[in-house]
């Protein structure tokens, strides 16, 4: 054993590689976090910096992946959560894992009871979650039941509920994204006074600004790789510095030529305020303007939370938040879209970020799928012929090659690449003229992302406008003619294709400086 | 061209999976596929058991009297089931209607076919009360039926005052009515016989318009031979069947209950297979969100099924009243669960989005075959009530395990195979059975678009 070198590290990942069926998440990582330091993890959404933290873990159980991790010097292989939290290590997620109707004590020991015989010791419990508390700066009764407190307080008793298990190694998955500013700075100068009290964190943010205050080196990762580590404390770390390495990639020949032919702009959004359908004071889409031309795919770049999806659901029938005020302008004249069906009577189609949650129905067949939005069209007073359907469900399986046995084969046993292709042809037969693509390409391999961008190119060929709403800047780089960015609800920025690089976009995505000039 | 088409077993695969459309498209055919299978089993043993008496004419008429509105009530229900929620009251709204209907006809002097109209009326306005709490307030259909079964059953015993009430013989038809016999000198029914010689026809005219269409559309087709032994197969059975039942006692033939029953399983068989409205019910079943993203109005189809399912029990309600010739305060008792298990063991899904018509009437007969079998042998109801409780719980059971086994059902099992390879994912050129497919999967639309 060379205990002496791995004294030094806290937590060593070595080589640690995690493939999903037809994606390599992870390859040949390593990571070291030093005792007592802020480690922070860098990188786009999708790089793989969630897949790292679930392997570290337990919530992918060792033998799921290769490689091998060592914490305190010894050699690690954790089962499950359980095990990592025993072990020292507790995650906190970006959606809090706290039980609302639970009490803050009732939660803070939940799973981890204090008790004698399986009889919980409530005195004990109370006096070591006030402590708790205090050493978190949360000033609140713990009997108060969680529902009553605040993201950013909720956020706090998650950190309590990792203390009271006697935490060595923290880690916090987009801790800030939900909080406001105030609430945001108490948490990271918590994280700070852990650090002085010998407890490590790694923390995963996408506001480069906290992550340069904070952090005592930065990990970036990449596609699955880890490229580089940075020293803060060397010096000439900075959010471009960030930005470079998270980017820092050639645009290689992954996406279809362009034939751009733009027409005039047909479809406006203008002015267009969301509230978020729970907290009526968090606006999703304040004031946002965009808008499309015939034949032009138009990109939407922002960060995970930034209110891209929401932006596009509440255009789309109003299927997210609730409404305050804007128009939306059609071909000149101003539409009202109420519902999903009056979008899809007004030509207007959503392919949405969660095909399985969201986009179909998996115990339909392929062939029910494809005109699932569209009943109308193969219907005579309500009676569908389905001597119709098989042709047209055919007619799309040739034409988006979609790998299938026969179109009566279900959905669910298709690839990912093949049921989005379901979900595009889904949405092609409703005949659109503007096509909402959130996220088209997440979860698929290489050749079967080339051949929805072809399909996506081809429908901007016919004269379709396309909103193309993505977290991979190449793809939008790649693809779109026109990006706008999105930052807390706000469209930051509006650049020709041509014009953006992705550092530009990278700053207008997480900063409001610039206003929308749409 | 693939490996698959060129499998020796290929032509059989087709042939398996075909006959399975009988029951339904879709993946849960198969599981009804396998319910259809232990229907026939648990028919041949108390057949065997029972020394003949289960398929003689007179036990049939009496299976289809005592338990047709069980199965209308299992059509509605299995629509329920299918958009993930449950009926507890129809029994109760059976009953209500039914004494409705009763004192609309003895007190208030209604021509039965008004008090029939009226009884429809009173099932469709207890629905949409139901599919109101439902759909538009958003609670629970398990609570607003708990509800509802409380109520009506209380409204019942309310408007009745805890006793019977006798209905008119006129309106005994619909309970206990028969197909009459017509003027000819014939020793069997001739309107049954017509009656199976419809259905037979039709299966043979709808087996070759399928096939029509299919060559039609290009798609792959079962071989002949399947075609034919899956039509001379359904055709025997309803020549037969109609047979049994036209040569029973005289003056008895197929009840007008179980004419009622055939329309309804075709009529709903129709509205959830080629409907918008039907296919509507399966996409919110199946996940409410894509639906709802699709355009799909949830809450409309939460409260017409709702609707529908109160209307169905109020028709069921007075064919017992018609039959039993009274409305009492008990009519009805326990009927929810009789068309519950009918439904899950007609390969429904607890979590919502699959069921068919068909499966659930076949369900409905296990249950109706396998109480009457029990009791032809002499069991006491206690233990009728046991193993029918034991054959719910084996049913899903198996079912469930099955699913998690990634097998279709436990008769579904022998043809599970080729059925599992049909589905999973082809190699890079998907085999189509058809001549002349391949060309298309090169020509021009794809080709064209990729620079």
């Amino acid at each position: 054993m060379k205990l002496n070198t791995e004294q030094h590290a806290l937590l060593e990942m070595r080589s640690i590689t995690k493939e999903f069926p037809g994606v390599k998440a992870l390859s040949d990582v390593s990571i070291t976090v030093h005792p007592a330091e802020i480690h922070a993890i860098c990188g786009e959404n999708g790089a793989g910096k969630s897949t790292l933290m679930k392997v570290l873990s337990g919530v992918y159980p060792a033998g799921t992946f290769t490689g091998e991790i060592r914490f305190r010097g010894e050699l690690v292989e954790f089962r499950d959560i359980r095990a990592s939290e025993h072990a020292g290590i507790a995650i906190i997620h970006q959606e809090l894992a706290l039980i609302p109707e639970l009490s803050v004590t009732e939660n803070i020991f939940l799973g981890n009871e204090i008790n004698h015989g399986g009889r919980i010791d409530w005195v004990a419990q109370k006096a070591r979650a006030l402590d708790l508390l205090a050493r978190v700066g949360l000033d609140e009764d713990p009997d108060t039941q969680i529902k009553h407190l605040g993201v950013g307080k909720q956020q706090l008793v998650e950190i309590a509920k990792a203390l009271a298990k006697d935490v060595k190694l923290l880690i916090l998955d987009e801790p800030t994204a939900a909080l406001n500013e105030d609430d945001s700075q108490h948490l990271l100068d918590l994280i700070r006074g852990l650090k002085g009290k010998g407890i490590a964190s790694i923390m995963i943010s996408h506001k480069l600004n906290e992550i340069e205050a904070v952090a005592d080196r930065i990990t970036i990762i990449r596609d699955g790789h880890a490229i580089e580590t940075l020293d803060v404390h060397a010096g000439g770390v900075d959010e471009d510095r960030i930005i470079r390495g998270m980017v820092g990639r050639s645009l290689e020949s992954r996406f279809p030529p362009r034939t751009p032919s733009i027409g005039d702009v047909f479809f406006e959004v203008k002015d267009w305020t969301i509230q978020h359908p729970q907290v009526p004071e968090r606006l999703v889409a304040k004031g946002s303007s965009l808008n499309v031309r015939r034949g032009e795919i138009v990109g939407i770049a922002g960060l995970m939370g930034a209110g891209r999806t929401e932006l596009a659901m509440s255009i789309f029938g109003r299927s997210y938040g609730n409404y305050l005020s804007g128009t939306i302008m059609k071909d000149g004249k101003e539409i009202v879209l109420k519902d999903v069906e009056s979008a899809i009577e007004h030509g207007l189609a959503y392919v949405s970020e969660d095909r399985k949650q969201l986009g179909l129905n998996l115990l339909d067949t392929i062939k029910r799928s494809v005109v699932a939005a569209k009943l109308t069209k193969i219907a005579k007073a309500g009676v569908i012929d389905d001597s119709q359907e098989f042709g047209i469900a055919e007619d799309y399986r040739k034409l988006l090659r979609i790998k299938t046995p026969s179109v009566e084969a279900g959905v669910s046993k298709l690839s990912g690449g093949n049921q989005q292709k379901v979900v595009l042809a889904k949405w092609m037969f409703t005949d659109p003229d503007l096509l909402i693509l959130d996220e088209p390409t997440r979860g698929i391999d290489v050749g079967a992302k080339y051949e929805i961008y072809t399909i996506i190119r081809a429908l901007a060929a016919q004269g379709k406008g396309v909103i193309l709403i993505s977290s991979e800047l190449p793809e939008l780089l790649g693809m779109a003619d026109r990006i706008y960015t999105v930052f807390e609800g706000q469209i930051t920025d509006n650049i020709p294709a041509t014009e953006a690089n992705p550092e530009a976009l990278m700053r207008s995505m997480t900063s409001a400086k610039k206003k929308a000039n749409a | 061209m693939s490996t698959t088409a060129n499998d020796p077993a290929a032509p059989k695969k087709g042939g398996l999976s075909d006959l399975r459309k009988v029951f339904g498209g879709g993946q849960s055919s198969l599981r009804q596929f396998g319910i259809l299978g232990s229907l026939i089993v648990i028919i041949l043993i108390f057949q065997i058991w029972t020394g003949g008496l289960t398929l003689s004419p007179t036990n049939l008429i009496n299976v289809v009297n005592q338990y047709s509105y069980i199965l209308i009530l299992a059509i509605g229900m299995v629509m329920v089931i299918i958009m993930g929620h449950i009926d507890l009251s129809v029994g109760s709204v059976a009953a209500f209607t039914g004494i409705i209907v009763a004192k609309s006809m003895a007190e208030w002097n209604l021509p039965w076919p008004w008090a029939i109209v009226l009884g429809i009326a009173v099932g469709a306005a207890i629905g949409a009360w139901q599919g109101f709490w439902v759909a538009y307030i958003g609670v629970p259909a398990f609570i607003v039926t708990l509800a509802g079964m409380l109520i009506f059953r209380g409204g019942n015993q309310f408007i009745g005052q805890s006793t019977t009430t006798p209905v008119p013989q006129e309106f005994g038809i619909i309970g206990a009515g028969y197909l009459p016999e017509l003027a000819v000198p014939l020793n069997f029914n001739v309107l049954t016989m017509i009656l199976g010689v419809v259905g037979a026809g039709w299966i043979v005219w709808n087996e070759v318009r399928a096939r029509r269409v299919q060559q039609k559309m290009g798609s792959e087709r079962a071989p002949m031979w399947v075609s034919v032994v899956k039509v001379v197969v359904l055709a025997g059975v309803i020549l037969w069947a109609a047979w049994l039942f036209a040569t029973g006692r005289p003056g008895t033939s197929f009840p007008i209950s179980g004419i009622i029953l055939v329309a309804l399983v075709i009529l709903y068989s129709f509205i959830t297979n080629n409907t918008i409205f039907g296919r509507h019910i399966y996409a919110v079943g199946g996940n409410r969100i894509a639906a709802t993203l699709s355009g799909v109005k949830d809450r409309r189809v939460d409260f017409f099924v709702m609707m529908n399912m109160s209307v169905l029990a109020a028709i069921a309600g007075m064919i017992y009243v018609a039959r039993a010739t009274a409305s009492g305060p008990q009519d009805g008792n326990g009927w929810e669960l009789d068309a519950i298990a009918a439904v899950f063991i007609g390969g429904a899904a607890v979590s919502g989005g699959i069921g068919t018509v068909i499966g659930s009437v076949i369900g409905g007969l296990v249950m109706a075959f396998l109480n009457n079998g029990l009791q032809l042998i002499g069991a006491d109801a206690d233990v009728v009530q046991i193993i029918k409780g034991l054959v719910l719980l084996f049913a899903v059971g198996v079912d469930v395990w099955s699913k998690s086994q990634g097998r279709p059902s436990i008769l579904g099992i022998w043809g599970n195979r080729r059925k599992a390879r049909l589905q999973t994912e082809a190699p890079d050129e998907a085999p189509t059975t058809v001549p002349g497919t391949q060309s298309n999967l090169s020509s021009q639309p794809e080709d064209a678009r990729r620079p």
